[in-house]
């Protein structure tokens, strides 16, 4: 998306002097400016299109084919050319059965309704993301933004989750989580008992002891990022703002809180596309649950078109996936995100 | 214009890497293969040679020793002949490497095979080498193992390992319930369970969160209540519409209502630490599991010293699994599997000659005596000296007949929809007809 807005902006103004070329300029200049068009097409030309070639070979390329495949009936074993042509049966299958009568009930039970329950995971995980995360993490960038012994060490660990690698947290979590693990022991010592059928297995905390696994791998990267933030916001402004009496609370209400908004609002941008694409963590926790108890789009798309070997249907998935991705990406860029651009376009 | 000409250089990009990735994906031919007859003459031939045999977490390796020096005795034997091995671990080499090489078109020579609606989707696709001309002489030796590498009457793969499913139990957790006997039908697996409840011994441990080991129970129920010819009709006509599915998943139903199993079994999984069902049985804390005749060294993997392997093997036993009163089953049959070897297509003649040296009595000892594994030839079956291990293959030799895995039989769309369905019904979350529903649905797009 952002290398097709750059690509866009950067041709604007070439336009604008070519089209204001003509006018009271002698033939001579003309060709000189038509001689620096040149050199600066080829230029750009030049500089990009490594870029452009491989992000053709590796991200349109594969989409491209993604889109063919969802089309067609294909195992994955025999030659793509020997695969059956059936139209969007793979997508009408994952979104509400198929249109076969004779097959609708068989398909609803073992495609439809798990892929609704994935989706259903990713949403939950994105509203929880906002309504948890994002305050958990300000309240601790706003506490961390003051100078106190030992600041450096204390951000450095709350980042190190982030730095950790996906499989060592998830196997970690996993071992903790375990039905005769050290969570289940904490718990039975404070009087309370664990999930029924284990932390992640549970039909009901499942999908929540994922969200808060997942909390605490990503919870660093919002803080970090915060504070990254915080730190550009002008000291004389705290400062003035204290000499005219207002509360800590009330320096950060009206002053460090609106001042960060571009960073909260991009942080919700990565958050949101994260969460829709939530795939490493949910996998190696098991991949998804026995049942799909806190399975996303990513972990049901490899269990069909992977392990189960029915490319085409799990590449309609991914399709959906990536549809969802894009409008998500798209509406927000154009609406919270464009306010931001603005700006700094103004700055500038 | 500027806009014109942005369209063009993308345009013309487009173009170049269109032709790039048309170079990238044209069927490009092995100049190594190809359908040469190298069998007997002396042209040199490379076979390449992947197989599952990688070294455990103590670094030991014996089958992969074992392939070593059988492949070093065949290239003495055919000095024109060299093998290159690659060892791969099993889920990589089945669900990865051997689909993406096959795919590829520069598959090896020799890979593992394991049988059943993988194999029969690998011939329809054109992949296999034909054996039944060629190992004639071997696949009668080797008698009905060879089944699930057969398709349409036509031999695709050699076995050099078959064993049977069935109950394994820690004698000395049995005595403690007051136990007397291996339990024969499922009455008197309840008994056995709640004797063993009220010693306050789990009774069965199930991996569950493998989902394959809880599906078992399922195939075995199915294996009761659905007659042979269903069953065998089952693995190429994929109609599940008989009312004996539906009958497996509700006797599986009944079955856990009697809570055999230990606690949260959608948490456990089959063999990886203390807490897996495997470790459970390895450790005294449960006392039975359902497994195929490899769990034999996976209990032995929980051991630390030799002396702990051979007290743990001492208490360890076997029996069958009990059949159902009812059902249209035949009640003496069991469900089993194993691993083999296929040619590609494309691969040297030669190559089905080394299938054969594979499978011969000598290798087959061999592979019983020095790795401790289950023999296809029959002229190797003295040479098994694990008791629990020949109490196995007597009763798959006595056995009414061999069903293969059914998830094996039916490949991985149909074989991972029913597994899914089957756990759904140890979660709580599905039901019998689910099971077949979500088969039915399966054999549609697969």
């Amino acid at each position: 998306m952002s290398t097709i807005e750059t690509s866009g902006k950067a041709a604007g103004p070439v336009g604008d002097t070519s089209s204001a070329g003509p006018r009271n300029v002698s033939p001579d200049l003309m060709a000189m400016r038509r001689r620096d068009q040149r050199r600066k097409w080829s230029e750009i030309a030049l500089f990009t299109s490594p870029a452009l070639i491989l992000f053709a070979l590796f991200v349109v390329f594969p989409v491209a084919s993604a889109a063919r495949y969802s089309l067609y009936k294909w195992n994955g074993v025999k030659k793509f050319s020997e695969a059956e042509f059936i139209g969007f049966e793979n997508y009408t299958r994952a979104l509400w059965g198929g249109n076969d009568p004779a097959t609708q009930q068989a398909f609803k039970t073992a495609y439809s309704e798990p892929f609704w329950q994935a989706v259903g995971h990713n949403v939950l995980i994105i509203v929880a993301s906002m309504a948890i995360q994002l305050p958990l993490a300000l309240i601790i960038a706003l506490i961390l933004n003051r100078k106190f012994p030992g600041r450096s060490i204390v951000r450095v660990i709350i980042f190190a989750p982030y730095v950790i690698s996906e499989v060592i947290a998830g196997v970690m979590w996993f071992i903790i989580f375990d039905p005769y693990g050290i969570a289940t022991k904490f718990v039975e010592s404070i009087g309370l008992s664990a999930p029924d059928g284990g932390w992640f297995e549970s039909q009901t905390w499942g999908i929540w002891t994922v969200f808060f696994v997942v909390t605490w791998k990503y919870l660093g990267l919002a803080i970090i990022l915060f504070l990254a933030g915080l730190s550009g916001v002008p000291q004389e402004l705290q400062e003035a703002a204290s000499i005219d009496g207002a509360s800590w609370w009330q320096v950060q209400r009206r002053i460090n809180i609106p001042l960060i908004g571009p960073t909260i609002r991009i942080w919700v941008f990565l958050s949101l596309i994260g969460s829709i694409q939530l795939f490493d963590m949910v996998w190696v926790l098991n991949r998804g649950g026995t049942q799909g108890q806190y399975a996303t789009i990513a972990t049901f798309m490899m269990q069909f078109g992977y392990f189960r070997k029915d490319v085409g249907f799990g590449s309609a998935v991914a399709v959906i996936m990536f549809l969802i991705s894009l409008l998500v990406a798209v509406g927000y860029m154009l609406t919270v995100l464009r306010r931001d651009n603005d700006n700094s376009e103004v700055a500038r | 214009m500027a806009h014109m000409r942005r369209m063009a250089a993308i345009a013309a990009l487009a173009a170049s890497s269109a032709l790039v990735l048309a170079a990238c994906t044209s069927p490009s031919e092995d100049p190594t293969s190809g359908p040469t007859d190298t069998g007997s003459n002396s042209e040199p031939v490379t076979l390449t040679w992947w197989h599952n045999a990688v070294a455990g977490d103590n670094g030991e390796n014996p089958l992969g020793d074992l392939w070593q020096s059988v492949a070093d005795e065949f290239t003495a034997d055919h000095p024109n002949v060299t093998i290159e091995i690659e060892q791969i671990q099993n889920e990589d080499l089945q669900r990865t490497r051997i689909p993406t090489a096959l795919q590829s078109g520069d598959a090896p020579d020799i890979f593992q095979q394991w049988g059943g609606g993988e194999l029969a989707a690998q011939v329809e696709a054109g992949y296999l080498m034909d054996l039944t001309g060629p190992l004639a002489d071997t696949i009668s030796s080797l008698g009905g193992a060879v089944a699930p590498w057969q398709t349409a009457g036509s031999t695709y793969g050699i076995p050099f390992q078959f064993g049977v499913e069935g109950i394994w139990y820690r004698k000395s957790l049995f005595e403690q319930a007051g136990i007397t006997g291996e339990p024969a039908t499922m009455a008197e697996l309840g008994d056995a369970v709640n004797k063993l409840k009220a010693a306050d011994i789990v009774p069965i441990a199930v991996g569950a969160g493998d989902k394959w080991p809880a599906a078992h129970w399922w195939y075995n129920f199915a294996l009761r209540s659905c007659s042979k010819d269903v069953l065998q009709a089952s693995g190429t006509s994929f109609d599940f519409s008989d009312a004996c599915w539906v009958q497996a998943g509700k006797d599986l139903e009944e079955f856990i209502g009697t809570e055999p199993f230990q606690p949260d079994f959608t948490s456990t999984v089959a063999q990886t630490g203390a807490t897996s069902s495997a470790g459970m049985v390895a450790t005294g804390t449960a006392a039975m599991e359902l497994m195929g005749h490899w769990n034999a060294f996976v209990y032995d993997g929980f051991m630390e010293t030799d002396e702990d392997k051979a007290a743990l093997s001492a208490d360890l036993g076997w029996f069958p699994m009990p059949a159902t009163a009812s059902g249209a089953g035949d009640p003496t049959a069991a469900l089993g599997g194993g691993d083999g070897f296929s040619c590609y297509i494309d691969a040297p003649a030669v190559c089905a000659d080394f299938l054969a040296y594979i499978a011969s009595a000598d290798v087959q000892k061999r592979f019983a005596a020095e790795v401790g594994g289950l023999p296809v030839n029959p002229e190797a079956a003295d040479s098994v000296t694990n008791e629990n291990l020949k109490e196995l293959a007597a009763v798959a030799g006595n056995a009414g007949y061999v069903q293969l895995w059914l998830d094996t039989t039916y490949g991985p769309n149909v074989g991972g929809a029913m597994n899914d369905g089957i756990v759904a019904i140890f979660g709580g979350s599905g039901d019998a007809q689910g099971v077949v529903d979500g088969m039915t649905a399966a054999a549609v797009v697969q």
